[in-house]
């Protein structure tokens, strides 16, 4: 397959970027890494009139704690996320999710800001970012905007990115003192879309769960957080009779489609199994897998 | 004389683990594939293909379509109906087998979804795929035909029109009275369901044709594993002289039997040709690749094992319903994989009674045909499960039932009920090998003590016997023009060097080193002083190339013989000119020796005087350095080979996923020339196996449209997911040859996954669960295990 003809431009900031994408009379996309967008134009699923190529644009690179924040450039490479100490000492839920990212030739080119951009429901930066409680600066003509993951993800592929604008960093906000957090993944092989994956992220005081947020991908149309199973484990210390409750309520939280891949039963089923490896995991029992959140 | 001179036994270069002399060109890069072939004013070709699995065709408008940037012609059915003749996929040898007639392009209707329909002829493939958006054509949806039991239901919409029914070929194997044996004896069944895969080679299907209307010649350039049957398809069906066909296997990066069938897209770019006189190429990406390239397996089998009263096995009776596609593949039609099966079920085992039946229907789907170890897994599966479920009944082990039961080393040669002959096959001793390479007694007391534990591990094993060094009795009995022999041509060269052109085929596997391994074994010259040629129907001579397991066996033995001759005429030169006698001068290293190898002269001053001085030969003493050899097996029909697989698995009950752990393989392929070159036919044969075990499957939708046709879907067998595979041989070298090599290019594929089928019931059998249908999912572990 090949793509259809279409105008290319390397840009070297933001505002140039905006000016090209605000100048094409036509569609215009903005190329990162390319991991996705590229295939569709070969598949001729879109074809763009101008491609603009922003990954020579310095500000959209680097990682650096800011205040309570770690804020990760949007083009951050998933093997940077991989190997960054400070992704790994702030926000260790993505370097664990970065290992289960495709294969290394994928990981060097494909970016955060691409992959949360393309808000494709079975990758795993979105359900992370949605764990975390993550939020997005998103740039265009009239300045710079700040979304919550939560309010971000709108319908399959669909997010709060308005054409022409740029999502320019993702700010993660640091974890606070008693924080626990994993992500794991179900897949017929390494490397594959998941069957379901989750990113959870626990707050435990004095032996007790205070804040839980749960972030599922591959079980709908965008990344899922799970109210139910999460407001079931709140309160309670982590223990098997939690994650029971947890396990229990999710039926409440997640309504996957049927694929033919996989039936939408076996998908619930295989949500439960991995809830339950997840908590277990985070719990003092499953100590040696869990990891503590820094403190500040 | 030389060890090789005596026997081709292990020697210099027979029987050593020596790596390819070609890898490291490919591996730099330096491969020469169809696609990378560039001639001067190629046009490239690109396909409408057909939405819909079953429909009638409409009116094409491709007026607009025509006068886009760089498109030379827009092609449909009817500008081929005058240059080509329709082909029919069958075989006189399968009585009463019937195909629809197959053009390059549809005139009436398409019977599958991502059939070519119209084909653009551009400057760029890109221009030509901007055309194909600018093509209208209308389609009248017909009912498709799309599951197997389906096709064959009272009533089913027929495929093809002309036809009683879908059914394309029925056969019926007897042998004994089976229903005797069953009478009153107890019994095992299964009903095991296989579901299709495909080959996806790393290069794509690449074709290039060149019709040079001067002098009236075809050149086509094909990824291809059968140039010689192509050239004899080109000729046949557009009329042209067979000697101005010629075709060009260049490099190819896998075939795994895909590529040996005619393609629409390949006679379509054939007649292009002829038609706009120039070049024009086709390259399958990889979307057109798993919607057209042949797809395998695809099979119901309903089988039951009668046991005698003493715990032996008796009689087993079959019926196994294969779905091929629309029509039989060609020229080898797609009821061979269906009659291997019937007639290789069974064959390991001492049975009295035998009775199969083979029903071959067509649906709306790609078609189906040969691939890697053409039938063998279904019929290893088939066999090995009904013989661990007999073991069940039995309370015997599984390595104790086949002991009991295996055709013996005092049987020989033996006759299977199935009407398949035995040489000599060596069960037992495998068996035997495998229990202790796997360390067998202490696996299952591991499993135990895991089992206590939650975790569920299952260890399977699987026999096969493999069908290689095909006779005529394949295919040339059927009326197909496929040689079961082989040619070679071996060449001294001025410089004392060797040439040698042989009809077998190399697509990676290493072919060509293992003929040069076995030309420089004959005749006593170092191995790199062997160049080897193949894959031209011009410069090298006719055979059968590569197909069913035959390069080590027949091309191998061609090779051997061949210098031999070579050899010969070597000596003969030399004698005449040291004034001795030939039989009392040898060559080794390079050089005319003595019987107690004291150099005489090289290979190179033999060669200069046979060129440049055969002024001081005498009369009688021809100077011809090139000699030619063809070669075809006369004995057995088949020789068959034998081993077994062991797999080991670890079931995750609460998941459904299947970590495979470990796989064990005992292989005989007779006289093993490179050890290397064996293990890795053998480790990625099981690669393959275990791709149809748990991940590769075509899935259909209930429209006929391919769900998964795609790499991010279909899922290939990775590193990351595959065991260590451990492999030991036993040699038991044919008679019927000199070299006694036999194939081993299906064993790896053959059992691994009716072992891997027998490893992950041993896992489930306690939680009395159990699975009868490949591949082995997760959807299906959890469902097998009521678990959703």
């Amino acid at each position: 397959m090949k793509a259809r003809a279409f105008d290319y431009r390397s840009v070297a900031s933001v505002p140039e970027a905006l000016a090209a994408h605000a100048g094409c009379a036509g569609e215009a996309r903005y190329l990162a890494g390319g991991q996705s967008l590229l295939p569709a134009l070969n598949l001729r699923l879109d074809a763009p009139d101008l491609l603009i190529d922003i990954g020579r644009i310095e500000a959209l690179r680097g990682i650096a704690r800011e205040g309570r924040t770690l804020r990760i450039g949007a083009l951050t490479r998933h093997a940077e996320t991989l190997r960054s100490a400070l992704v790994a000492e702030h926000a260790p839920m993505l370097t664990q999710a970065a290992a289960f990212m495709a294969h290394p030739a994928i990981r060097n080119l494909g970016t955060m800001g691409g992959s949360l951009s393309l808000s494709d429901p079975a990758a795993e930066l979105p359900a992370c970012m949605r764990a975390l409680g993550a939020a997005f600066e998103i740039t265009g003509h009239g300045g710079t905007r700040i979304v919550a993951a939560d309010d971000f993800f709108l319908d399959l592929f669909e997010n709060a990115i308005a054409p022409g604008e740029l999502l320019c960093a993702i700010r993660v906000p640091l974890p606070e003192p008693g924080t626990r957090m994993r992500f794991e993944e179900i897949a017929r092989r390494r490397g594959d879309y998941a069957l379901v994956g989750l990113g959870a992220k626990l707050v435990l005081a004095g032996g007790t769960i205070v804040s839980a947020r749960l972030g599922f991908c591959s079980v709908g149309p965008t990344p899922m957080r799970a109210p139910a199973a999460e407001a079931a484990l709140t309160g309670r210390p982590l223990d098997a009779q939690a994650i029971a409750a947890a396990r229990a309520a999710l039926g409440d939280d997640l309504f996957p489609d049927e694929d033919d891949s996989l039936s939408a039963a076996a998908r619930m089923h295989l949500a439960r199994v991995l809830l339950g490896r997840v908590l277990a995991a985070l719990s003092d029992a499953g100590a040696p897998a869990a990891i503590e959140g820094a403190a500040a | 004389m030389s060890a090789a001179a005596d026997s081709p036994g292990r020697g210099r270069y027979i029987g050593h683990p020596l790596p390819r002399p070609g890898a490291r060109r490919l591996l730099a890069g330096r491969g020469r594939y169809t696609d990378d072939v560039l001639l001067p004013r190629t046009l490239h070709a690109a396909f409408l293909r057909s939405p819909y699995a079953h429909a009638r065709l409409g009116a094409a408008d491709v007026s607009e379509a025509a006068a886009m940037p760089g498109v030379h012609r827009v092609l449909t059915g009817r500008d081929f109906v005058p240059i080509c003749t329709p082909w029919v996929g069958t075989l006189s040898h399968f009585k009463g087998m019937r195909s629809a007639p197959q053009m390059p392009l549809p005139t009436e209707k398409v019977v599958w979804a991502g059939q070519p329909v119209v084909m653009v002829i551009a400057e760029t493939r890109a221009e030509a795929e901007d055309a194909l958006e600018a093509i209208g054509i209308e389609f009248e949806e017909l009912e498709p035909v799309v599951d197997l039991d389906a096709a064959r239901a009272p009533g089913a919409p027929r495929i093809d029109a002309d036809a009683p029914d879908n059914v394309l070929f029925r056969t019926r194997i007897e042998s004994g009275s089976t229903a005797d044996a069953f009478a009153g004896a107890e019994s095992v069944a299964v009903d095991l369901r296989f579901g299709r895969h495909t080959a996806v080679t790393m290069e794509p299907r690449a074709v290039l044709a060149d019709f040079d209307p001067g002098e009236g010649r075809l050149t086509v350039y094909q990824s291809t594993q059968t140039p010689y049957q192509f050239q004899d398809l080109y000729a046949r069906h557009f009329g042209l002289p067979e000697a101005r066909v010629r075709v060009i296997a260049p490099d190819v990066g896998g075939s795994f039997g895909m590529k040996l069938h005619l393609y629409h897209e390949d006679m379509a770019v054939v007649g292009a040709s002829l038609l706009l006189k120039r070049p024009v190429k086709f390259t399958a990406d990889r979307l057109e690749a798993f919607a057209s390239d042949i797809h395998a397996r695809d099979h119901r089998v309903r089988a039951r094992l009668a046991l005698a009263p003493d715990g032996g096995l008796r009689a087993i009776e079959v019926d196994d319903v294969t779905g091929v596609g629309p029509f039989s593949a060609y020229p080898r039609t797609s009821a061979v994989e269906g009659n291997q099966v019937v007639r290789l079920i069974g064959a390991p085992y001492r049975l009295t009674d035998y009775r199969a039946d083979l029903t071959v229907v067509a649906q709306n789907k790609v078609q189906m045909s040969q691939y890697r170890a053409v039938g063998h897994p279904i019929a290893c599966a088939v066999t090995e499960r009904l013989v661990d479920l007999a073991a069940q009944r039995l309370g015997l082990d599984p390595f104790e039932i086949r002991r009991r039961n295996y055709v013996t080393d005092a049987m020989y040669p033996h006759t299977t009920p199935s009407g398949y002959r035995f040489e000599k096959l060596s069960l037992g001793t495998c068996l035997s090998k495998l229990h202790d390479l796997m360390d067998y007694p202490a696996l299952r007391a591991e499993q135990a003590a895991l089992r206590g534990r939650g975790i569920h591990r299952g260890i399977g094993i699987a026999t096969y016997v493999e069908i290689t060094n095909p006779t005529p009795a394949f295919y040339g009995v059927g009326g197909a023009h496929i040689s079961a022999q082989d040619g070679c041509v071996l060449k001294l060269t001025p410089a004392g060097e060797v040439q040698c052109a042989i009809s077998v085929t190399e697509q990676g596997q290493g072919t060509e080193a293992i003929v040069g391994q076995i030309v420089a074994e004959g005749l006593g010259v170092d191995r790199d002083c062997v160049r080897v040629h193949t894959g031209d129907t011009e410069t090298t001579p006719s055979g059968g190339a590569t197909w069913a397991c035959r390069g080590a066996g027949i091309g191998g033995e061609t090779a051997l013989q061949a210098s031999r001759k070579l050899r010969t005429r070597i000596l003969e030169i030399a004698a005449a000119i040291l004034q001795a006698e030939a039989k009392s001068l040898d060559i080794r290293d390079g050089a005319v020796t003595d019987p107690d190898g004291t150099p005489r002269m090289t290979l190179r001053d033999v060669a200069n005087l046979a060129y440049y001085r055969s002024d001081l030969l005498p009369p009688d003493v021809s100077p011809a350095l090139t000699v030619a050899h063809h070669f075809a097996p006369r004995g057995y029909p088949f020789a068959f080979t034998n081993g077994i697989h062991g797999s080991l698995v670890e079931v995750d009950v609460e998941t459904g996923l299947v970590t495979i752990l470990r796989h064990w393989v005992v292989e005989d392929c007779g006289r093993i020339i490179n050890p290397l070159l064996v293990d890795e036919q053998i480790r990625g044969g099981v690669v393959q196996g275990l791709g149809a075990a748990f991940f590769e499957e075509c899935r259909y939708g209930e429209t006929g449209q391919l769900l998964n046709g795609s790499m991010a879907d279909y899922l290939v067998p990775m590193a990351c997911e595959m065991p260590d595979i451990v492999i030991a041989h036993v040699e038991t070298p044919t008679g019927d040859t000199e070299l006694g090599a036999k194939g081993c290019g299906e064993a790896g594929t053959a059992a691994a996954s009716g072992a891997a089928l027998n490893a992950v019931n041993d896992a489930l059998h306690p939680l009395g669960a159990s699975l009868s249908q490949l591949p082995m999912t997760p959807e299906r572990v959890l469902r097998a295990l009521n678990v959703i």
